[in-house]
């Protein structure tokens, strides 16, 4: 059967397994908008191409599967690099489909022409230009193939124009992937995993420091096990959250900067550290000299390149999370760490036993309160999704999550602007599910233009900014190491809830936090999406902090006489 | 300074990702060659970098993940055959040709070219070779010098060679929806 270009990108799509493709035409990709038309792909259609690619991203990240993003060439292309760095920076594995100027003109400066696939090369795990029909299916596949295989990641496919046009027989069975052949390492080293054994088995303050990579192994199972065979404390990254559940007692909590004091002493107090799917991340280390210095480190890890490069570790075990924890754990046989883990909970001291929502109605909203409450009324079911700032935070310490894939959050390259778009990928993977933007009133006003793809495709988001009239983050650096000069840092923003009804969206703000609960019910309550404007305490900061480079032992504590308490236990 | 050896698909913008990659990690490249193997779809890059073990262990790995890298490998602590190849026109008049024969055959070069005021030498042989012949003609005035940039390999039975392709699997696109 002959098929136009178009028309096989389409149709691969399709057997690839893609519902949804979040997109927004223009000349260069034309073709395959009216492919799209006869298709059965449903296309989203955005308002600004980064929001497409946040939109796969949150696609990706709810679903385990993979997201699609299109654009036009030039200007289309280069809105979707911020959206593509995103992905790349957190692994998520998306696949970005960019028109291009026909082949007879590449390299000519031709309208809207523009090198997409020499600009995202640092930002992308491969991307490849199509110029002929006859590679548009295989290149789709290998596309697929790549996004998602080993560490994830983000794939651009640039398509010509004429390649779009051009027909060709129209034969999946033959279009087999052909990468490259790859040398097989054996990452199996017997004396490496023998050591790692050992440390497991005589370690006395073990920590396990739990990543993002369980959740894209799919190790969950796994590393609940694992975790109970050696009844091991555990740690979570920003990006790890949910990959074991809050509610189980040998959950500490979030590490590094932002991470609760218990936490961060109980690492650097560990003699040994079991990393797992996590990449030593600067937010999580601090000052790598003064890092856990008494601590052994294993490094669970399927990337090569991740080990020794920011932490030197004394066994590095290569390989897919949930592999090498299957293969670990029925040789451990310690799991006598009772003193370590009632040490850890003296640790916390009385910090994390006050409830906030105890504490006697100061006539403040604190995000701190919000968030909580958000939890206790969604029971810490939905799935959240947070832009990036103050609220991100506050998000990670005040709302317990226990499923994986349920909180997302940009937290490598830390994008404002990416919630609310990621969010409508989210809700389109998982329509059954509730999902809720935490978002700050700066990062909402970067993106805000997608409320219109909401309402143009009719979803149901809850939609929660904390609004602090601040770039609350930047403001808090600015308190902390500036002297207080609030340089840049006061936002002036519209009458969120007016214009959410601008939008034909309902709105509400909250200034009380008597009002707080009933305002999440009745937004819940609602089929529809909802908006609600929480005007918080201003000039409220995120405790504990390191500050960037400084120890984890270092930290900036909560103030003695707090407003807002630690979290409350899940 | 850390010795890496890469088979490449041999098509273009291959070299592009593997020089955008180091400028990536800020690792500096000293010499970067590059060319066909026996099999003409694959290149051979010789690669020497301005970084200690650890900066050579991420380019490696890092090399590796690039979707057109079949193999990334350090060879630097491995018995290493290595040759870098230089022809250089240095000024010769015919009071200190003499002089300049007897130093190119100390240093086993040749002369490829011979015209009235200059010679062009070609050497092959370590950097240290061409180096230290560098130096002792620099005093006879060197016009031009171009180097080919090292190439090595490991000795004797320490085989490095490309892996072949196996056929794929059916159906091994992931889907995606899970
Ligand atoms: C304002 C702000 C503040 C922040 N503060 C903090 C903070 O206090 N604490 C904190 O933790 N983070 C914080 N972050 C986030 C931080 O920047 C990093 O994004 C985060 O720590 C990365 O977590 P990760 O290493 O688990 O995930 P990723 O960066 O996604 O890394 C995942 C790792 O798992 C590996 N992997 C992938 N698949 C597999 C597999 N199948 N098997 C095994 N391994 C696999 C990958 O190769 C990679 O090394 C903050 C971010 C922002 C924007
Ligand atoms: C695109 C982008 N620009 C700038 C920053 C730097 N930055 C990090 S947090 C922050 C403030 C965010 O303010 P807001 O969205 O109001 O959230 P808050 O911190 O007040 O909760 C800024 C400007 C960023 N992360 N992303
Ligand atoms: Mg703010």
């Amino acid at each position: 059967m002959k098929l136009t270009g178009a028309e096989i990108l389409c149709e691969s799509l399709t057997r690839l397994g893609v519902r949804e493709i979040f997109g927004y035409p223009g000349g260069a990709i034309l073709p395959v908008y009216d492919a799209l038309g006869k298709s059965k792909l449903h296309h989203v259609l955005v308002r600004h191409e980064q929001g497409a690619t946040h939109m796969a991203d949150g696609y990706a990240r709810a679903s385990g599967g993979i997201g699609v993003a299109m654009a036009t060439s030039g200007p289309g292309a280069t809105n979707m690099v911020t959206g593509i760095a995103t992905a790349m920076l957190d692994s998520s594995p998306v696949v970005c489909i960019t028109g291009q100027v026909s082949s007879k003109v590449l390299g000519t400066d031709a309208f809207q022409e523009i090198d997409i696939t020499g600009i995202t090369m640092p930002i992308t795990k491969h991307n490849v230009v199509v110029t002929k029909v006859e590679d548009v299916a295989r290149t789709l596949r290998e596309a697929f193939l790549i996004a998602k295989s080993g560490r994830p990641g983000p794939v651009l496919v640039d398509i010509t124009k004429d390649a779009q046009q051009a027909s060709a027989e129209f034969n999946w069975e033959a279009s087999v992937p052909k990468l490259p052949p790859k040398r097989r390492r054996n990452n199996h080293d017997q004396a490496e995993f023998d050591r790692a054994v050992e440390m497991l088995n005589t370690a006395k303050r073990p920590v396990i420091l739990a990543g993002h990579g369980i959740m894209v192994s799919g190790a969950m199972r796994a590393f609940e096990q694992f975790v109970h065979a050696g009844n091991y404390p555990v740690a979570m990254t920003l990006l790890g959250i949910g990959c074991f559940p809050a509610n189980n007692p040998l959950n500490l909590g979030m590490m590094g900067m932002h991470g609760e004091a218990w936490v961060n002493n109980a690492i650097q107090e560990a003699d040994l550290l079991i990393a797992v799917g996590m990449r030593f991340d600067d937010r999580v280390t601090g000052d790598l000299r003064t890092y856990a210095k008494s601590a052994r480190k294993i490094h669970i890890e399927i990337d090569r390149a991740e080990i020794n490069k920011n932490v030197k570790v004394d066994a590095a075990l290569v390989g897919d999370a949930r592999e090498v924890l299957e293969r670990l754990t029925p040789h451990i046989e310690t799991r006598e760490h009772t003193s370590w883990v009632r040490h850890i909970t003296e640790l916390k001291g009385d910090s994390a036993v006050r409830d906030i929502q105890s504490l006697p109605d100061s006539g403040h909203l604190y995000a701190a309160h919000v968030i909580n409450d958000l939890w206790k009324e969604t029971r810490g079911e939905a799935i959240i999704v947070t832009d990036v700032g103050q609220h991100q935070m506050w998000e990670a310490q005040y709302y317990h999550h226990n499923r994986a894939r349920t909180l997302i959050t940009s937290g490598g390259l830390g994008t404002m602007g990416f919630a609310l778009p990621a969010a409508i990928g989210a809700k389109f993977a998982k329509l059954d599910s509730e999902v809720w933007v935490v978002v700050g009133d700066g990062g909402f006003q970067m993106t805000m233009s997608e409320l219109a793809t909401i309402v143009q495709e009719k979803i149901n988001i809850k939609i929660a900014i904390i609004n602090n009239g601040f770039l609350g983050m930047v403001r808090q650096w600015q308190e902390f190491f500036y002297d207080k000069r609030y340089v840049a840092t006061p936002l002036v923003a519209p009458d969120f809830a007016a214009l959410a009804n601008a939008f034909g969206i309902r709105g509400e703000r909250i200034t009380k936090r008597a009002e707080v609960v009933p305002t999440i019910r009745s937004a819940r309550e609602s089929a529809e999406t909802v908006l609600l404007d929480f005007r918080v305490e201003q000039e409220d900061s995120v405790y504990p902090m390191v500050a960037a480079g400084a120890s984890l032992s270092d930290m900036i504590r909560r103030p003695n006489n707090p407003l807002v308490e630690t979290a409350t236990e899940p | 300074m850390q010795t890496l050896v890469a088979y490449v698909e041999n098509k273009p913008g291959v070299l592009n990702r593997v020089s955008s990659l180091a400028r990536r990690l800020a690792i500096n490249i000293d010499s970067l060659t590059v060319g066909p193997t026996e099999n003409e779809e694959i290149a051979r890059m010789t690669i020497v970098a301005h970084t200690d073990e650890r900066g050579a262990h991420r380019l490696e790995a890092s090399l590796e993940k690039l979707v057109d890298v079949l193999l990334a490998e350090n060879v630097s602590t491995r018995a290493l055959l290595e040759r870098d190849l230089a022809l250089i026109k240095v000024s010769a008049d015919q009071q200190n040709r003499p002089h300049l024969m007897e130093l190119i055959k100390v240093f086993r070069a040749r002369v490829v070219d011979v015209a009235p005021e200059s010679l062009i030498i070609e050497v092959s042989g370590t950097v240290d070779k061409i180096d230290g012949l560098l130096e002792v003609l620099r005093p006879f005035g060197v016009l031009e010098m171009a180097r080919s940039g090292r190439i090595s390999m490991t000795r004797g039975g320490d085989l490095l060679q490309p892996p072949v392709s196996e056929p794929p699997a059916p159906n091994s696109s992931p889907l995606a929806q899970t």
